[in-house]
């Protein structure tokens, strides 16, 4: 068990070397092989004033001079040590973990991520209880009813979830929730130390858009593995012992469904912490999506590997959960 | 009276959203007595699954019609509800399946599963219900009981996991058990010893047995009176040294020949029967055989044959051109495991 931990831990941390070289490289790599020189990216940062004497300063002060795997080995560097910066108002010391400054607002990134991490925690949490409990009941029911007019309902239902997008549901909702009927004035991220009350009151939106998708997804998955292992000898074997119907679904046959659920459940829910973008967006949300969207926009390197790796981390480390607990819920697989 | 006795049980699948109907099991009649073991013997696809699945109530709800009766103790399951069903299941009438690695619940411990019938039916619970759990195991012959509770199916051998299975179905003592082709996945040392134990179980508690099966050496070994099935019909019904002294019907004589033999010459040729089940008539119109009979004359043709009793009593047979000709089966008996407990059966 234990030597199992260490070898996924140390995978965990290869994958994320292995993220950001990635990053770096695309960001770097292909626009010049696009055949854009390293002034015409620095020229980006100057602004209207571009002239020889600001580029290569710029040049120098965001290390662009440097060959890229010495900037590479720079960045990473920081991220253990810390590193200081000779240009911006504040900068001097950016203490460890440090992912630099932006380019453009010249604001430490670090900071930037941590404030948002609780935004994007907020709606990604709540949205996951949410779309579990409904996505999963709704697929055990669809299953087993199946065929009848509830599970058709479900069903029906399911498939709008799925193929809606979020910026049609979650724009409908606002424009339902906040204008048609004002049950909500507007939709703002209270953090929950402030006032955890209207932290809930106001998310209750961005989780129900978000949930509609996912648990209609869920619904469907756990539906068809419900109706997988409902077929089992096993659950056979179940009914033949005489136990309650109730009892053979949930202690034998649930199980074995949610097996698959769990897997995907810590893919979805790492993605979502790493960025729920599009949803961050409809609701104005200032989460890391909507932080990595603007990164990408400005070509903001330090910005956009700051949010990789920490959209990363959560990633890696959700699926080292799954695989913990997925040792606990089927005995069969082992640590090895 | 007869512990189980069932009457014309027939079983139709389908018929349903305009799907066109098939009957599995058409007619079908034998009594089990206590402490009698019954074979119903027949190759894939007889019916005789059903049967055993159509007692337990455990047939799907939709798409199932049943017909006759099966009065267990002077009650009919087929009309039972549900609720009173699961009263009887694994009390009164527990079953024994196929597959015991399909059977058993992967990612549930062994003692849970075998605890869970305990607390179901005897109300025990906690330390008792494991104490007893163990016990249980113990008594199906799974040396070191106690561990064995906390391991899950796959670290079980084929025959432990079998006789697991086995304790779960004689925790409260039923009186009628229903073994579904136990031994078709084991190797065949373990066949005999699963046959061994469950001989021991059904002399030792006076349980009926159903013993349903495809392999005649289980027949041999096992059972008291054989009803062998084709088509979802009975086709013969005898004891069993009647049976394999003087099978009458083809079907029932070729099954017994085309068991090989270990003392015939090399090189002479099996014996199979030709074709397969899906070569058969409508009961309706004849005999459901005919088409890969060997014994086959127009006659078998004018509607269903009736269940005759050609030569001895109480060896019924569905054939009007019954075989005289006794099979020489010198070899048939050897995975004898009972070889002393029910040999005075026979008349």
């Amino acid at each position: 068990m234990t030597a199992y931990l260490i070898r996924r831990l140390f995978a965990a941390v290869m994958l994320l070397v292995v993220v950001t070289a990635v990053t770096f490289a695309i960001f770097f790599l292909v626009p010049r092989l696009g055949g854009q020189s390293v002034d015409d990216l620095a020229v980006q940062y100057v602004g209207k004033d571009a002239n020889p004497e600001s580029v290569a300063a710029v040049k120098q002060n965001l290390g662009l001079d440097q060959p890229l795997i010495v900037q590479y080995f720079d960045f990473i560097k920081a991220i253990f040590v810390g590193a200081e910066y000779k240009f911006g108002p504040d900068a001097s010391e950016c203490s460890a973990p440090c992912f630099g400054y932006s380019f453009r607002s010249h604001i430490e990134v670090w900071p930037e991520i941590t404030q948002r991490i609780p935004v994007t925690l907020s709606l990604a949490v709540g949205a996951a209880v949410l779309w579990v409990i409904s996505g999963v009941t709704i697929g055990v029911v669809s299953a087993l009813k199946r065929g009848t007019f509830i599970d058709r309902l479900a069903m029906t239902i399911a498939l709008l979830g799925v193929s809606l997008p979020i910026f049609f549901t979650g724009l409908l909702g606002l424009a339902l929730f906040t204008s048609q009927w004002p049950i909500w004035e507007s939709v703002d991220y209270i953090p929950i130390t402030e006032d955890p009350g209207e932290w809930f009151w106001n998310l209750i939106i961005p989780w129900c858009s978000l949930a509609f998708l996912y648990s209609a997804l869920y619904a469907r998955l756990t539906r068809a593995g419900m109706l997988e292992t409902m077929g089992e000898d096993y659950i056979r074997t179940a009914r033949a012992k005489g136990l309650r119907e109730s009892k053979v679904v949930a202690k034998h046959g649930l199980r074995a469904a949610l097996t698959p659920i769990v897997t995907i459940f810590g893919m979805d829910f790492g993605l979502l912490v790493g960025g729920a973008i599009i949803t961050e967006q409809v609701f104005s949300l200032q989460g890391m999506g909507a932080y990595a969207v603007q990164a990408v926009k400005d070509s903001d390197l330090p910005i956009v590997m700051g949010v990789t790796l920490v959209a990363a981390f959560f990633i890696v480390f959700c699926n080292l959960i799954v695989d913990l607990l997925y040792a606990a819920i089927d005995p069969r697989v082992r640590y090895s | 009276m007869a512990l189980l006795s069932v009457d014309e049980l027939s079983v139709t699948f389908g018929g349903v959203h305009g799907r066109k109907e098939s009957t599995a099991v058409d007619g079908v009649s034998f009594d089990v007595d206590q402490g009698q073991v019954v074979g119903l013997v027949g190759e894939s696809g007889c019916g005789k699954s059903v049967t055993s699945l159509a007692l337990m109530g455990l047939l799907p709800g939709k798409g199932v019609k049943l017909g006759g009766r099966a009065d267990f103790d002077g009650n009919n399951l087929l009309t039972m509800s549900q609720r009173e069903l699961r009263e009887m299941r694994g009390k009164e009438i527990a079953m024994i399946f196929q597959d015991p690695l399909s059977s058993l619940n992967p990612v549930v411990p062994i003692g849970v599963q075998v605890t869970e019938i305990l607390q179901r039916h005897r109300g025990l619970k906690g330390e008792p219900a494991r104490k007893e759990a163990a016990h249980l195991l113990d008594r199906v012959g799974i040396p070191d009981p106690t561990r064995r509770l906390k391991e899950y199916p796959h670290q079980l051998s084929g025959g432990m996991r079998q006789r697991a299975l086995i304790a779960m179905a004689v925790a409260c003592a039923p009186r009628l058990l229903i073994a579904d082709e136990p031994t078709t996945a084991l190797d065949v040392t373990i066949q005999a010893q699963i046959l061994e134990l469950l001989k021991e179980l059904v002399d030792e508690e006076g349980t009926a047995l159903l013993m349903i099966t495809h392999d005649l050496g289980v027949v041999a070994g096992l059972c008291d009176q054989v009803n062998v099935l084709y088509a979802g019909k009975v086709v013969e019904s005898a004891d069993r040294h009647e049976l394999f002294a003087h099978p009458m019907h083809p079907y029932a004589h070729g099954l017994l020949e085309s068991i090989p033999r270990l003392d015939a010459p090399r090189g002479e040729p099996l014996k199979p029967i030709r074709g397969s089940i899906n070569d058969r008539i409508a009961w309706a119109d004849g005999c459901a055989f005919a088409p890969r009979c060997d014994y086959y004359t127009i006659e078998c043709l004018t509607g269903t044959p009736a269940l005759t009793v050609p030569a001895a009593a109480g060896h019924q047979v569905r054939c009007v051109n019954p075989v005289r000709e006794p099979v020489e089966i010198a070899t048939l008996e050897t995975p004898d495991v009972t070889a002393t407990a029910h040999g005075g059966t026979s008349a």
